[in-house]
């Protein structure tokens, strides 16, 4: 086995998994599983696309979680009109994410390192703020949201659970394949140039602020996309669920994943869901073990889970 | 416009800045020294208000369970800083970020554990509890105004320490370069323990002070925290003066909005339409104000020297 190849089996497996769990689900009679499996693989698509501007870029956005909740507004606010039309919302929810990053990573792209950090966070907690004090969209009860996106008949049906799940799986590799097209172009080199040493991109040419816009927008609307799905499948949005913790919590899972590996935060996600659906069956103060977790493996593993795997294999011939 | 109704509501604001400054002083100080993200500073000042509840009933004293709980708060600080802060030093910022993160999840878990889940009031002795008539028309809770005097006591001590003793001198110094000072000899490790103890007992004052108007419960730190962050980083990383200043700018800001903000917005638009968006906006505000002074002063208004 060469190199590469342990980490690309994996991925390989893993997503085999995942197609294979509404089977397992539906033969076991555990519909439980089909529900986690949908969270982990929509989160598993915000973590995907953090880890682009994150992992690859060095933008440590502390805001992510924003996207999440623009996405699924974009269903739950037409839906709160009758506007059930998925070629309505889908859109929708990709142009509003996309302008919100727009406008936030222009002023945000001004500043570096902790400032950077600090004014995503600002920015989310905006959203946050705005979504709380709307009353007619709920307030900070959230909005229900009635039905599903409606897509033309004969091409799927959202309302069905098993549908939705292939939706949500197709989406998740799609973001895989445009992430890892994208990293591994001439504009994906120019992020990872601007990331290790943005003066000398400059020096030689290259308008890196930009380049890094560019992939500051593209990564937002991919989060807006998995906001959509998430408001798709829990019928029900909260701004709880955008509280500045989940944008820690979504870090937290690129890192434990792999950060710069492109597959490393859907490793991630799963064993952060994991082990928090284990750990809070378990106890309720599973918060104490797992914020212990936490803190050891910030001080001891290096380079997340990615990284333990890649150590397993073989140097190249 | 009742200017009585302004006098109290700059009065409310002034006490909401000196309680952020509180917190944001050693935030600011940690920052800029160790070059250190906490997020878990929150988490001190929540267990001020823990010990200070508890100690309260157990002494039958407001004011005593203060003074015990402060020492409290600051060994609390020196054991986070032994145990786990001290090694992530020469780490990037984002494991700060992730650790303290987990650091969040233990305290919260652990006043859970500790205290159950419900808010712990604090009842404050007879003579806190009154209001005074401080001008026609401007009837202040006595408490408050002992808020204001507190922080402004700590900030005047805090001001001393840092600008007139020795140990003050060598925060400065580790603030600018703190290679050359631990190169000169300086015992930088205990001086790094100590600046963290400082800040968790002001954190830990500070959760003190605001328990008896919002009783001491869980994750009460986590919401202010990320406006002491604004506060420090609209003041400019590292700098006390930049906090001070910018915590009552943001104090005033934040209280203001929500008081009078409707009120203006009704001049220029409907009155449905005001009400609506007046709460977003004031809620907003603060956050308005900090992306725009990160836009024209990417450092902050004052901006750490030398680094």
């Amino acid at each position: 086995m060469s190199a590469m190849n342990l980490r690309r089996w994996l991925t390989a497996l893993c997503l085999a998994l995942f197609a294979l769990v509404p089977v397992v689900a539906g033969v076991f009679g555990q519909p439980f599983l089909l529900d986690i499996f949908d969270r982990i693989m929509i989160i598993s698509i915000a973590a995907v696309s953090l880890n682009l501007i994150m992992g690859y870029g060095g933008m440590i956005s502390f805001g992510h979680a924003a996207y999440l909740g623009i996405g699924a507004y974009s269903i739950g606010i037409p839906a709160y009109y009758g506007y059930y039309d998925a070629a309505l919302q889908l859109p929708l929810a990709i142009a509003a994410s996309a302008l919100f990053a727009l406008v936030t990573g222009y002023i945000c792209l001004r500043t570096r390192g902790v400032y950077f950090i600090m004014i995503t966070l600002a920015f989310a907690q905006m959203a946050y703020f705005a979504f709380i004090s709307v009353e007619e969209y709920g307030g900070d009860d959230g909005l229900v949201i009635e039905a599903r996106s409606r897509v033309p008949a004969g091409v799927v049906d959202l309302e069905s659970n098993v549908q939705l799940y292939y939706v949500v799986f197709a989406v998740l590799v799609g973001a895989l394949y445009l992430v890892h097209r994208i990293v591994n172009s001439r504009f994906g080199l120019v992020i990872q140039g601007a990331k290790d040493n943005d003066e000398r991109m400059r020096a030689i040419g290259f308008n890196t602020f930009r380049y890094r816009l560019t992939c500051y927008v593209i990564a937002g609307a991919m989060c807006g996309l998995a906001g959509w799905l998430l408001g798709n499948f829990n019928n029900f949005f909260s701004p709880e669920m955008i509280a500045w913790t989940r944008s820690g919590e979504l870090i937290f899972m690129v890192v434990l994943g792999g950060m710069g590996s492109v597959f490393g935060p859907v490793l991630g996600t799963v064993a952060f869901i994991v082990l928090e659906e284990v750990l809070s069956g378990f106890t309720i103060y599973w918060e104490l073990i797992f914020g212990a977790f936490l803190i050891l493996v910030v001080v001891f593993v290096r380079g997340g889970l990615m990284g333990m795997i890649a150590k397993f294999e073989r140097p190249r011939p | 416009m009742d200017w009585a109704l302004l006098v109290t509501q700059i009065l409310n604001g002034l006490q909401l800045g000196i309680l952020l400054f509180l917190l944001a002083a050693g935030l600011t100080l940690v920052f800029g020294i160790m070059d250190f993200v906490n997020l878990a500073h929150g988490s001190l000042y929540m267990m001020g208000a823990y010990f200070c509840a508890t100690l309260t009933y157990a002494l039958d004293s407001f004011l005593l369970a203060v003074a015990l709980s402060v020492p409290l708060t600051f060994a609390v600080g020196i054991v986070v800083e032994v145990l786990v802060i001290r090694h992530l030093y020469r780490r990037d910022h984002l494991d700060h970020v992730l650790a303290t993160f987990g650091l969040i999840l233990v305290f919260n878990s652990s006043v859970h554990m500790i205290w159950g889940a419900a808010g712990n009031p604090i009842p404050l002795p007879e003579f806190l509890d009154g209001r005074v008539e401080l001008l026609p028309g401007v009837v202040i809770p006595v408490y408050r105004l002992l808020i204001i005097a507190t922080g402004l006591v700590t900030a005047g001590a805090m001001y001393y320490l840092v600008q007139h003793t020795r140990l003050g001198m060598r925060i400065r110094a580790g603030a600018s370069n703190r290679d050359m000072v631990g190169a000169l000899g300086v015992d930088i490790k205990t001086l790094f323990t100590l600046v963290f103890g400082l800040g968790a007992a002001m954190a830990g004052l500070a959760g003190m002070m605001i328990a008896p108007i919002t009783e001491a419960n869980i994750g009460m730190g986590d919401d202010i925290l990320i406006v002491a962050f604004v506060v420090i980083i609209i003041g400019g990383i590292g700098s006390v003066r930049g906090a001070f200043i910018a915590a009552l700018v943001v104090g005033l800001i934040d209280t203001m909005g929500r008081a009078f903000l409707d009120g203006v917005l009704k001049v220029f638009m409907t009155i449905q339409n005001a009400e609506t968006a007046a709460p977003a906006l004031s809620a907003m505000l603060i956050y308005i104000l900090m992306a725009a002074i990160l836009y024209f002063r990417p450092q902050g208004l004052f901006p750490p020297k030398n680094r």
